[in-house]
């Protein structure tokens, strides 16, 4: 089996991270596992973690009142799921439930955050491995927002 | 290929012999021609006018296989008046077709390499074609993906193919929606969303990409800063058309006619008109 410092190391968000970070990293990280229709977090829940999908699907679900729960995005195999532990005020924007057994690895986004703060070359490795993320699930949204595939009336 | 009438002007008689309900608002017809026997030659991406009597002709890609086996499939999507016609018609009813008209799918420009097959909502329709031809010669090919996106679970066609082709013909299909209630156990994402989740060698591929102009460009852009080269990226473009010969200019795109030198055009012959607001 790989260790957890491995399967990190591989990941490609760590890609090239320092080995003193690394070792930092994997001393806030575990395995967890998630059955199916299990709820990773909720809306407005603190967002003190973040994962790294090993094998699975999570679907991030805004529920807008008195209708069903919309499904806004999945996470799957190789991605992260999470970043408003960086962001503040470090609250879930959606509530996230596994749609199929999911297993995956979870780091402590609040140790992290004050990891971030002691050490700013830390904050910044971490930072710009999450921009881009942020960057295309903004564009991802815009997409969506302009509803390509409906009627161009 | 040489086209079954003489007059490219004159619609020919086709009969529907199959009229297919895909989705809520999205339709095939299996036609038949009523004065030629022989089968239409055409090739993977062209399309025909189809004309519904008193009310219009419009552009429709050929959505079945070629050569073709049975009929001429054709896949629509209601939009407005003529589309709404089309979805009118009965088993037995006759349409009026010009065609096949454009540019075609380079298949066999493509041997030896990986492909990239981008859809958009009814962009899957003239991507069909494509994919026959590559089934038919699977094994001049690398990695096969088919990634797909819609607006939501119940705009998505021909979903009833997708495991034979998986099982089959080994190619990687990912399918996404833009948005769905919390029953659907799919992914749900923008189709941009699926390029690093399937296996394919970047500076091997070629692309072909079919859908909205903005899917289409945003597509293009993640498949270059991947290293897909510019020249084996091909993407269809739409236009209102009226002659589909070439004559009447209504198609124009820059300094090309959508009718005739498209509707397919390899990105770099097209790049600095696409996305351009007065184009
Ligand atoms: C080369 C080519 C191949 C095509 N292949 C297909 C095909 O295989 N299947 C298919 O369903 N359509 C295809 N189209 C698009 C099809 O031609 C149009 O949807 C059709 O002309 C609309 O005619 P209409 O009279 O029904 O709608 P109109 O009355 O002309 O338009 C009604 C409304 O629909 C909108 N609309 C018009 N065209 C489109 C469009 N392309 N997409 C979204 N909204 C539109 C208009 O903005 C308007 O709001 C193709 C177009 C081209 C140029
Ligand atoms: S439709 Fe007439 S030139 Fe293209």
């Amino acid at each position: 089996m790989k260790s957890l410092e491995s399967i990190l190391a591989n990941h490609p968000f760590f890609e090239n991270l320092e080995s003193k970070y690394m070792a930092l990293v994997t001393g806030c990280a575990s395995n967890v596992r998630f059955e199916a229709g299990q709820f990773i977090h909720r809306q407005n829940d603190e967002a003190n973690s973040f994962y790294l999908i090993r094998q699975g699907k999570v679907a991030l679900e805004v529920c807008p009142p008195g209708k069903k729960p919309v499904t806004v995005q999945t996470v799957t195999d190789g991605e992260i799921l999470g970043w408003a532990w960086l962001v503040p005020p470090y609250l879930c924007q959606f509530d996230a439930q596994a749609v199929e057994l999911t297993r995956a690895i979870v780091l402590d986004g609040k140790c992290l955050r004050t990891k971030c703060g002691e050490d700013h070359t830390l904050g910044y490795e971490l930072l710009s491995r999450l921009l881009p993320i942020i960057g295309k699930s903004m564009e991802a949204t815009r997409m969506q927002l302009l509803d390509v595939y409906g009627n161009n009336d | 290929m040489k086209l079954p009438i003489s007059d490219p002007m004159t619609p020919e008689p086709y009969i529907v012999k199959q009229f297919i309900r895909e989705t809520h608002d999205t339709f095939s017809l299996d036609l038949f021609p009523k004065n030629i026997s022989d089968s239409i030659a055409f090739q993977p991406g062209q399309f025909t006018m189809l004309y519904a009597f008193g009310v219009g002709e419009v552009p429709i890609s050929i959505s079945g296989p070629a050569p073709m086996q049975s009929g001429l499939i054709q896949t629509i999507r209601k939009v407005g008046k003529v589309t709404e016609a089309l979805d009118q018609l009965k088993n037995g009813d006759t349409v009026g077709l010009r065609g096949p008209f454009g540019s075609a799918w380079p298949i066999s420009a493509m041997k030896k390499r990986d492909i990239v097959v981008m859809a958009g909502g009814i962009g899957l329709a003239p991507l069909r074609p494509a994919l026959y031809a590559l089934f038919d010669q699977r094994d001049n090919f690398g990695e096969i993906a088919l990634l797909y996106g819609a607006r939501s679970p119940k705009d998505l066609i021909f979903t009833n193919e997708f495991k034979t082709w998986q099982e089959k013909f080994g190619i990687q299909v990912k399918v996404t929606v833009d948005t769905a209630d919390s029953d659907w156990r799919g992914n749900v994402g923008v189709v941009t969303t699926s390029i690093p989740r399937v296996d394919f060698d970047p500076k091997n591929t070629v692309a072909m990409i079919c859908g909205p102009e903005i899917m289409m460009k945003y597509s293009v852009a993640e498949l270059k800063q991947l290293g897909v080269k510019e020249d084996r990226i091909h993407i269809t473009m739409e236009r209102n058309m009226k002659c589909a010969i070439g004559f009447c200019g209504h198609c124009q795109f820059g300094p090309a006619f959508i009718c005739k030198d498209g509707p397919i055009f390899q990105y770099n012959q097209v790049k600095h008109f696409f996305g351009i607001r007065e184009i």
